[in-house]
């Protein structure tokens, strides 16, 4: 799975730190995301779109 | 490994608290059990406690992966328990065989502790390798 997670941060100048402060995750799991390493589950997409005021498919879509 | 949430925290002090234990209750073991100054029940109850403080160091390990909140952190734990869990029966599996054909000499089952901690650190490293963190000026 893709995500335009690193652009929707840096549109808003945010580091990886901040997004991880506000979704309370680690900086570490920002940067999983971001990088495809590994794919959020529902609950933590949901969050992330609730945080960008977006649907989840705005933000994450099929590699396919 | 990581050392941010209040989980990892607390899985510290459980360990410490564990290793202590353990250190405490080996040298009461050896101190009366193994020297015979101690016999019958409380003997059995006196050499039961090294086990059961290592015991605590898997609780320890259960409690983090129960109460770590951030889900990839979580992933990459059990991830890592895994690999430890696989590498130590397979490793101890094969050494059984080889034991029973007289081909090796005969270890201590406590040893199973000691190989799953150490895969631990092998299951550490390979997470290192799958998910080494990318683009960390970002």
């Amino acid at each position: 799975m893709n995500n335009k997670l690193k652009v929707l941060r840096a549109e808003r100048n945010w580091s990886q730190s901040d997004l991880a402060a506000q979704l309370s995750i680690s900086r570490q799991s920002v940067n999983a995301i971001e990088t495809g390493r590994y794919d959020p589950s529902l609950p933590l997409a949901f969050q992330i779109a609730e945080l960008f005021a977006l649907r989840i498919e705005d933000i994450f879509f099929s590699n396919k | 490994m990581f050392m941010n949430s209040s989980a990892e925290r607390r899985y510290v002090v459980r360990l410490a608290i564990a290793t202590a234990a353990y250190i405490f209750t080996l040298w009461l073991g050896e101190r009366f059990v193994g020297s015979g100054a101690v016999v019958g029940l409380p003997a059995y109850l006196l050499a039961l406690l090294p086990g059961l403080s290592v015991t605590g160091m898997f609780w320890a390990v259960a409690r983090l992966m129960i109460e770590e909140t951030d889900e990839y952190l979580r992933m990459l734990l059990v991830r890592q328990s895994l690999i430890a869990t696989g590498f130590t029966l397979s490793l101890v599996t094969i050494w059984g065989f080889l034991e029973n054909f007289n081909l090796v000499p005969h270890v201590d089952a406590f040893y199973v502790a000691i190989l799953w901690f150490f895969g631990l650190g092998i299951g550490s490293v390979a997470n290192k390798f799958m998910f080494q963190n990318k683009n960390k000026t970002s």
